[in-house]
């Protein structure tokens, strides 16, 4: 029991660790693909090649003066981006990072709880962090954050809708919603392919929702300077505001966790049985292809960031409802028909 | 044991949120209480083992419903002003329905304390046996009831639609 204990902290604070570590050095890496991009340098003072910029910028964010509007909901005010941070941080507990562990002859899962609706918690943690918007937006009382909050949750339910459908689809095909069942089940050998094979059409709707649902470009309408001062946050200063942008970027993490472990086969690599390792070295080295996957995930989101420019709310919304939806409930059918086919012809 | 002082702090929760979703007089507060009280709901369902209900209540009550009662309730702007006069005559006749709905449902659930549940399946809430008994024995039903949301969308289409001339 004690023990259980121990080995379930010590990886929840490993995991936590490591998600802010990535969040923070994703910030960095978006200014370096930036400047990339556009021909610059990027940040390259502090420390070798600019290295220490994310805790310069965390020492700045925490040392700015505090800021509470007086006619704003105080309570509701710090409310908004604690939930924001902790929806960010929550759906990390059920991916599953990595195969079990052997030491002492005693198996350690690297996944923290293997529920079995590890889908359906994602996405119930996923429709929470809408409040987080919504509280922080409203509590500002200023018009232009109401406006910006009602912007992004109306956005992030929009494309909440089809990015469940694009799962359906997903969860028709593996037969289940636990998140490691998932994974083991796309393990190679014999032909058997990442989802992302079998699913080509789920998969884009549902890396398009994940643009959406992290606010990112070309889908950032929610943070618009010239419509509305800043955003949701407008009001924020400190670490309140850097919070909110601070839940973005773990967004960011755990959203190409989750495309990676779902359609590109979570930690598992190629010929991973076929080159006769020891169990505990695979393990690690399917950390290291889950992250190599997610570090991909993470770039293609800088990659479009600073190369597509943003849509109008109008196309936006109209992507959402009048594409993508009736697009996944499609692919729901295409998928039943094959499933069924399937099933009688045993192809 | 431990699962009895869960039981007694979500039940506490659950209560006290209720509660302060009346007694609240800013609407917006009402609204976090209410979706506090439907997380602790879902706390008592994972404590029936009925995890996949708790799921989808969170993801339908407190991620769809609930989000759209804050929606209108954040643009409506109601503050105490625009607070429309209620008199004394329609207080007191609220108070009278509300005890006597209190008294009926008190004298209903009076008995229910000898009633003893038939103990099923405790695993009938798990994803797979829900599913099944849903698609073998309720089949009817579960697509019936599918239709009532066709209707409902439907209207809701209806009703949102520009009116063409």
């Amino acid at each position: 029991m004690i023990s259980f204990l121990i080995y379930k902290t010590i990886l929840v604070i490993v995991i936590f660790a490591v998600s802010l570590v990535v969040a923070m050095y994703s910030t960095y890496g978006e200014r370096k693909i930036a400047a990339f991009m556009q021909d610059r340098i990027g940040p390259n003072r502090a420390g070798p090649f600019g290295i220490l910029q994310p805790l310069a910028d965390g020492v700045k964010m925490f040392m700015k003066e505090e800021i509470i509007p007086d006619v704003s909901n105080k309570a509701l005010f710090i409310l908004g981006p604690c939930i924001a941070m902790l929806t960010a941080c929550m759906t990390g507990v059920v991916i599953p990072w990595g195969a079990a562990i052997t030491i002492g002859g005693e198996k350690y899962s690297l996944q923290i709880t293997d529920i079995n609706i590890g889908v359906l918690y994602m996405f119930g943690v996923l429709s929470i962090g809408v409040y987080g918007v919504m509280i922080g937006g409203w509590a500002s009382n200023n018009k232009f954050s109401l406006l910006g909050a009602i912007r992004a949750s109306s956005q992030m339910i929009s494309y909440e809708v089809a990015m469940g459908l694009s799962i359906i689809a997903l969860v028709m095909m593996t037969g289940t919603i636990s998140l490691k069942e998932i994974t083991e089940q796309q393990a190679g050998g014999n032909w058997n392919m990442w989802n992302v094979v079998y699913q080509p059409v789920g998969f884009l709707i549902f890396l398009i929702c994940a643009f959406a649902e992290t606010n990112r470009t070309p889908f950032d309408l929610p943070e618009c300077e010239t419509e509305l001062v800043g955003g949701y946050h407008t009001e924020y200063s400190s670490m309140k505001l850097g919070f909110y942008l601070f839940a973005e970027y773990i967004n960011m993490f755990i959203s190409s966790a989750v495309i990676a472990t779902l359609y590109f086969g979570g930690y598992n690599f190629p010929f991973m049985h076929d080159l006769g390792l020891s169990e505990n070295l695979i393990t690690i080295l399917g950390v290291v292809a889950l992250f190599a996957k997610i570090f991909f995930f993470i770039f293609l989101y800088m990659w479009v960031r600073w190369t597509v420019p943003r849509f109008r709310y109008d196309q936006l919304m109209n992507l959402g409802w009048k594409i993508l939806i009736p697009l996944s409930i499609g692919n729901i059918m295409l998928t039943g028909l094959i499933t069924l086919l399937r099933q009688k012809y045993y192809f | 044991m431990m699962i009895k002082y869960i039981f007694y702090f979500l039940a506490f929760v659950s209560v006290f949120s209720a509660l302060m979703v009346v007694v609240s007089k800013n609407p917006v507060h009402c609204v976090l209480y209410l979706i506090m009280c439907f997380f602790s709901i879902a706390g008592h369902y994972i404590l029936l083992n009925a995890q996949f209900l708790a799921a989808v209540h969170v993801i339908v009550y407190a991620g769809a419903i609930m989000v759209l009662f804050l929606f209108v309730i954040m643009l409506l702007n109601l503050n105490t002003q625009s607070e429309p006069h209620k008199s004394t005559w329609l207080k007191f006749a609220a108070a009278i329905t509300s005890g006597l709905l209190l008294v009926i449902l008190v004298g209903t659930l009076k008995g229910s304390e000898t009633m003893v549940m038939p103990l099923g399946n405790p695993n009938a809430g798990l994803i797979k046996n829900l599913g099944i008994t849903l698609f073998k024995d309720f089949l009817l039903p579960f697509e019936v009831s599918s239709i009532l949301f066709l209707v409902a969308m439907v209207g809701a289409v209806m009703l949102g639609k520009k009116e063409i001339k």
